[in-house]
This record gives C-alpha cells, sequence and structure tokens, in this order.
C-alpha cells in the first residue's frame, strides 16, 4: 500500500515532520439546528424540507469553519446532516425498515432498523455531504463510514441465515458507496466498527468485509479503520492483517492502558492515536495532550502518526469540543517542532 | 393432556409515550437512573405505564401477567441498583449486548428492602388471576454484580440468594415465579460452583408457594450444569430452543428433566415474527424429540422483551397466546 499521507500536509506546514491531525467525525450539533429537526419532524409545524435542507447546510458550514480555525489538518463537516450512525444509513438502503426506538441503556434509546429484504444500494449516501464540505472548505476533507459489521450488528436480521452474511451483503454496498466518493474526489476515508469492539471475536469476518470494501479502492485513497471501547488485545495482531492504512483508535480514556497491546507483535500501519477523552468535559491542556502525542511515538515513528480524539465529539458542549480541539491541533505542531528539533526521543523508530 | 401457558420473562419495553415522558423527567445521565425513592410524579408515570402493559398482556390473552419491569433501568441488575448498601459506579455493558447498566458494587449486607415487591402489589390491584412474578436468578444476580462485602463467591451466591428469598417473602401471592439465570450459560459455573448454583435457587425456590421456573437463556446449558440443576426443587426449567435447540435436546434426554417446562420459542431479539403456527410446531417438535410426558409447557420468549420495539413485542405476545390457546396435539 503507498503512502498516502503527504498530500494532506498543508501548503504552508512550518515544520519537517508532520503529524496529520484530524477528528473522528461527529460535533456538537448548534442548538437551533437540533431544533430545525424537531420542527421539521413536527406535522403541525410551519417548517418545509426545503427550510431543513437550509439548515443542515448551514450548519456544515459552520461546523466544518469551525474544524479549520482549530488548525486541523483533515476535517469533517462534523456530520451536521446525520442523526446516529446506524439509522442515517439504514434510511438510505433498500431492505432496511423502521419499527420504533429500543433501549441502549437508561433512557436512551435508538431507532433500531430491521432488514426485511435483500439489501441494495439505490442512492448515493455521503456523495452530497462530501462534495458539499469539499466545496466548502480550504482543508481536505475526511469521510467517515459506519462499517458493514456495526451496520449488521446494530439492526435486527429477518432476512439473512446470519449476521455473517448480511455483513458481507453490506460491504458490497459500502464498496460501491466508496467507488462513488472516490470517483467524487474523496481521498480519506475512515470505516467506522465500533461494533467489532463488543464482540472481538468476529474480527475475522471484519477482515473478509473489508477485503469487499478496499477491493478495486486506488492507491492515493487513505483508508481507516476506527475502532472504540473495547480490549483491544482481543483483535491485535489480527487486525494487522487488514487492507487499511490506518486505525484510529481510542486511548486517553483508559490513560493509555491498553498501549502496551501494540508494542508485540510490532505494530504495522499508522495509528490514529485518540488523545482527546471524549466524554470528559474538562480540555485537556496542551501540555497533557503533548504527553498523550509521545505515547503513540512508543508505537510508531512520527512519519506514521496521525492525532485525533478518542471518538467522535458529539457528546461534548461545543465550546468544550473546540477547545480540545484546537489545543490538540497546536499540541501536535509543538511536537512537530521539538521533533525536528531533535527534543524528543522516538522510541518506535529506534527498534 | 399437556397445558400450553403462554408466558413471558417479563422486562418489557417502555410505551413510547413513556419512553419520552420518563426521559424528560428523570434526565438522560448515569446518575438519572431509578434509585428507588423516586417522586411521586415519576411514581405515576410508572403506574401508568404499567397499567399499559398489563392491559396489553389480557387483550393478547396471555395465561400468566407479568408486573413488566418498567422501573429496571438497569435490567436484571435492578434489584440491587436500588439497594441502599449498594453503590452503582461505571456504565457496563450488559451481556454480549448493545446494552448497558450501572456496575452495582455491593458495599454492605443485602438486607430485603421490598422493592420488587411494592412493585407486585401494584400488579396484582390490576390482574384478577394468573399473576407472574419475575426476578434474576441468584447466580446471574451474583454474575452481574461486583462485591466489596461477602469476600468470596460463595459467600455473595449465598448473601444474594438469601435477599431475594427475604424479598420473596414479601411478595403477594402469584400463581408463578420465573427465575432468570442468563449466566448459567454465558459464564458457566466450574466444579463446586455449579452445585452451589443449584442450591441458592434452591434457597429462593423454598421462599415461595408458587410454580418456580428457572429460565435459561443465550444457549444451551452445558451437562453438568444442566444435571445440577435438576437437583433444584423447582417445578420446570426452561430452555431457549431459538438460540440452541440440539444441545437442548441432548441435555434433555441425557439427564431427564422436570414434570414442567419452559420453552424459549419466540425470539425476543428479532422483530421477525412467528405464526402461532410456528409456536405449535416448535412445541411439537420438542415434545417428539423427547419422551417426556409434560403436565404443562410454558411458551415463553426465549430472552427479556425490552430490546424489541413495542409493536413487535406486543405482536410476539398475540403470536404466544394464540399458540396456546388453538388445539394442540401432543
Amino acid at each position: 500500500m503507498s503512502n498516502t499521507r503527504e498530500q494532506f500536509r498543508p501548503a504552508d506546514h512550518e515544520n519537517d515532520h508532520f503529524l496529520l491531525t484530524t477528528v473522528v467525525g461527529s460535533y456538537p450539533k448548534p442548538k437551533w439546528h437540533d431544533r430545525a429537526r424537531e420542527l421539521f419532524e413536527d406535522e403541525d409545524a410551519d417548517f418545509d424540507a426545503d427550510e431543513w435542507e437550509e439548515s443542515k447546510d448551514d450548519a456544515a458550514r459552520i461546523i466544518t469553519d469551525e474544524h479549520e480555525r482549530a488548525d486541523l489538518d483533515v476535517i469533517t463537516d462534523g456530520e451536521m446532516r446525520r442523526n446516529e450512525m446506524v439509522e442515517f444509513f439504514a434510511k438510505r438502503i433498500e431492505g432496511y425498515d423502521f419499527n420504533g426506538r429500543v433501549k441502549v441503556w437508561g433512557h436512551n434509546y435508538f431507532d433500531k432498523p430491521s432488514v426485511v429484504d435483500d439489501v441494495e444500494y439505490t442512492e448515493s449516501w455521503l456523495v452530497d455531504e462530501y462534495e458539499f464540505t469539499a466545496d466548502v472548505a480550504d482543508a481536505p476533507v475526511k469521510v467517515p463510514i459506519t462499517g458493514p459489521y456495526t451496520l449488521a450488528s446494530w439492526s435486527f436480521n429477518e432476512v439473512y441465515d446470519s449476521e455473517e452474511a448480511l455483513t458481507y451483503a453490506l460491504a458490497d454496498l459500502v464498496n460501491e458507496e466508496i467507488e462513488a466518493l472516490v470517483d467524487a474526489g474523496a481521498r480519506y476515508i475512515q470505516i467506522d466498527e465500533p461494533a467489532l469492539a463488543t464482540t472481538p471475536d468476529d474480527h475475522a469476518i471484519v477482515g473478509e468485509a473489508l477485503e469487499r470494501i478496499a477491493k478495486d479502492v486506488p492507491e492515493d485513497v487513505r483508508l481507516g479503520l476506527h475502532v472504540c471501547y473495547g480490549d483491544y488485545s482481543r483483535i491485535y495482531p489480527e487486525m494487522l492483517e487488514y487492507p487499511v492504512e490506518e486505525f484510529d483508535l481510542e486511548l486517553a480514556n483508559g490513560d493509555f492502558e491498553q498501549i502496551d497491546v501494540f508494542k508485540d507483535p510490532e505494530f504495522t500501519k499508522d495509528l490514529a492515536l485518540g488523545v482527546l477523552d471524549v466524554h470528559d468535559t474538562e480540555v485537556e491542556s496542551v501540555a497533557e495532550i503533548k504527553e498523550n502525542i509521545k505515547k503513540g511515538l512508543e508505537i510508531v515513528p512520527p512519519e506514521r502518526l496521525t492525532v485525533s480524539p478518542d471518538c467522535g465529539v458529539k457528546l461534548l458542549p461545543r465550546e468544550v469540543a473546540y477547545e480540545k480541539m484546537a489545543n490538540l491541533a497546536e499540541a501536535a505542531r509543538e511536537v512537530e517542532a521539538e521533533l525536528d528539533a531533535g527534543e524528543i526521543d522516538v522510541p518506535a523508530a529506534e527498534n | 393432556m399437556t397445558e400450553i401457558v403462554a408466558t413471558t420473562p417479563g422486562l418489557y419495553p417502555l410505551p413510547d409515550r413513556a419512553k419520552d415522558d420518563l426521559a424528560d423527567r428523570k434526565g438522560h445521565q448515569k446518575s438519572d437512573l431509578i434509585s428507588g425513592n423516586e417522586g411521586n410524579a415519576i411514581t405515576e408515570a410508572y403506574d401508568h405505564a404499567r397499567e399499559e402493559v398489563i392491559e396489553r398482556q389480557q387483550t393478547a390473552g396471555l395465561d400468566r401477567v407479568v408486573e413488566g419491569q418498567l422501573r429496571w433501568d438497569d435490567m436484571l441488575a435492578h434489584p440491587l441498583a436500588v439497594h441502599d448498601n449498594v453503590d452503582t459506579r461505571g456504565i457496563v455493558r450488559y451481556y454480549d449486548n448493545n446494552n448497558f447498566y450501572r456496575d452495582p458494587v455491593i458495599e454492605g449486607e443485602l438486607t430485603p428492602d421490598g422493592d420488587v415487591a411494592s412493585e407486585l402489589d401494584a400488579a396484582a390491584e390490576l390482574v384478577d388471576s394468573g399473576l407472574q412474578a419475575v426476578l434474576p436468578g441468584p447466580y446471574s444476580l451474583a454474575d452481574l454484580a461486583s462485591d466489596e462485602h461477602y469476600g468470596d463467591d460463595a459467600a455473595l451466591l449465598d448473601g444474594v440468594a438469601q435477599f431475594l428469598a427475604g424479598e420473596l417473602e414479601q411478595f403477594p401471592d402469584v400463581e408463578t415465579l420465573f427465575l432468570l439465570e442468563p449466566s448459567l450459560v454465558t459464564d458457566a459455573p466450574g466444579d463446586g460452583d455449579d452445585e452451589r448454583a443449584s442450591k441458592a435457587i434452591d434457597t429462593v425456590a423454598d421462599a415461595i408457594d408458587a410454580e418456580v421456573v428457572v429460565h435459561t437463556y443465550w444457549g444451551a446449558l452445558e451437562e453438568k450444569v444442566h444435571a445440577h440443576l435438576l437437583d433444584a426443587d423447582v417445578d420446570a426449567l426452561g430452555y431457549d430452543l431459538v438460540s440452541d435447540h440440539e444441545q437442548t435436546i441432548y441435555n434433555v434426554n441425557e439427564y431427564g428433566t422436570k414434570d414442567d417446562v419452559a420453552l424459549g420459542l419466540v425470539d425476543g431479539q428479532n422483530t421477525l415474527l412467528e405464526t402461532p403456527a410456528e409456536i405449535r410446531e416448535r412445541i411439537e417438535w420438542f415434545s417428539e424429540e423427547t419422551v417426556n410426558d409434560f403436565e404443562t409447557v410454558y411458551a415463553t420468549p426465549n430472552t427479556e422483551l425490552f430490546y424489541l420495539p413495542v409493536n413487535k413485542a406486543e405482536a410476539k405476545l398475540d403470536a404466544l397466546a394464540s399458540a396456546a390457546t388453538e388445539e394442540v396435539s401432543l
């Protein structure tokens, strides 16, 4: 697999070293945008589809800009058009049906869809979102897309013989969508598979699904995989066989307790290291984030290190999310400068 | 003649209106979940929801009616989560599901507190006959807990069993008690622990004058666990035919089972609806594959029902009830 990282180095990047800074995807929605959705979903309200589209465009524009102001190298629109990571896609895939909300925990619910017929790709899922964001952004845009294993496990399967069979059927659709995204110009695509963390014994199914997805993806496209909130030792080192260039992992939440998992055997891919805890409203200082980034240098050399939050930041208050991102970007630039000056040891480079 | 009794293992989905209403009243965070001393408005909201769920079971024509356990924010861990000597801490995964509950950390003796009994008292007002209580079995409840008081697994299991027995003593009259023991399958007890698990069930079952069913799910029991469970003085064992019928048949034919049996015939975790005919076929299949002459077959979903959207959970009640009323040749 070729090195796809350099295309994301900003033209005015000051340091020789380049730690790619980015986000996992989601961002807190502005309150007026949530209110607009409520109005749109309220049959009695005088608020039509055009006005809802306008709200989504406005929110996407503003949050894209907020990422750029935080000085991140690769950005998203904060997923302003998406409500939930399975529901959004299931609404666009033929073969899915909705029956109502189910409990996740306490009074948190989600509209868990049912697969009631063969799944089919009939319309693009994210091309409009990508094109709009790329158009309003100066920085390169990353596209997060929910992976087929998570789409399968977080649905009721009424049709396919097994979850595995459904996963592969969905993988073919994800492959089709990625092809459309690549045609539209996308060069950084992140597959989100949080369900893998909950059932790590299925890592081979995820591997086979990724083979189907990665097939025919051009070499200059950066393909990443995001997995969070699980025991990584149960999928490592097997995951190194996956046909992706980068793993985006949640590690700050557990105080980097799991970092040693990736030291033996050697980590052979790029590491997108979670350096911000997204379930803590306390903003990590630049100094603290710099120490977190250095943890990543125990695993990979700087040219293979990406810096990002643990997961989507959508549950944080918006100003906290912004400050965390801005500190992340600043911390990365400072670490780069110290690397340039030879002031930082890189354990991973010595091995 | 075998009697088919249509029932459920409880833990119903909250009616959709109650989902919003209670979320608004209580909040979405960990600290907002049920504590056991909620105020009047919340109690009333649950009273309404309970009425709705009981009425729906009666309309469907189920032979046993459960309270619904709509207050059980922490699912089967609920009786501990509301206890004064238990501290609820981080959110942890509920078995192999995308569901979470508060880790109940036992910090002191589990004295009976009547929380479940008061729910059943309220249900008893609405149910003339066929009231069924549902509790976690002692092995599963101990498995879901963290212990900082009893010191070792045996003492914990004993403490939990005594606690459940004490709770049962406060129950109103019920026809049937379902003790849910998924952990006997998912985290099977090893040598010695299997015997203890069975004795703990005895402790609980002895505390009530009702038909006691120990229901297991998410797979079949290991042979030895099944053999030990047969020593428990209960009226029926429950088997999950949805997730593993082959091993279950083997266990029953190899080791026997009780005079009554509960069969998990309907998938509590899939929206795909079983028809009454399919449910009857499954009962007949089980009867043909085994040599037993059952007095009672409890026809039930394999798991709790809260995994399902309300409309599908209700449709499954209708199918079960009509499967039980049709002529069944066994």
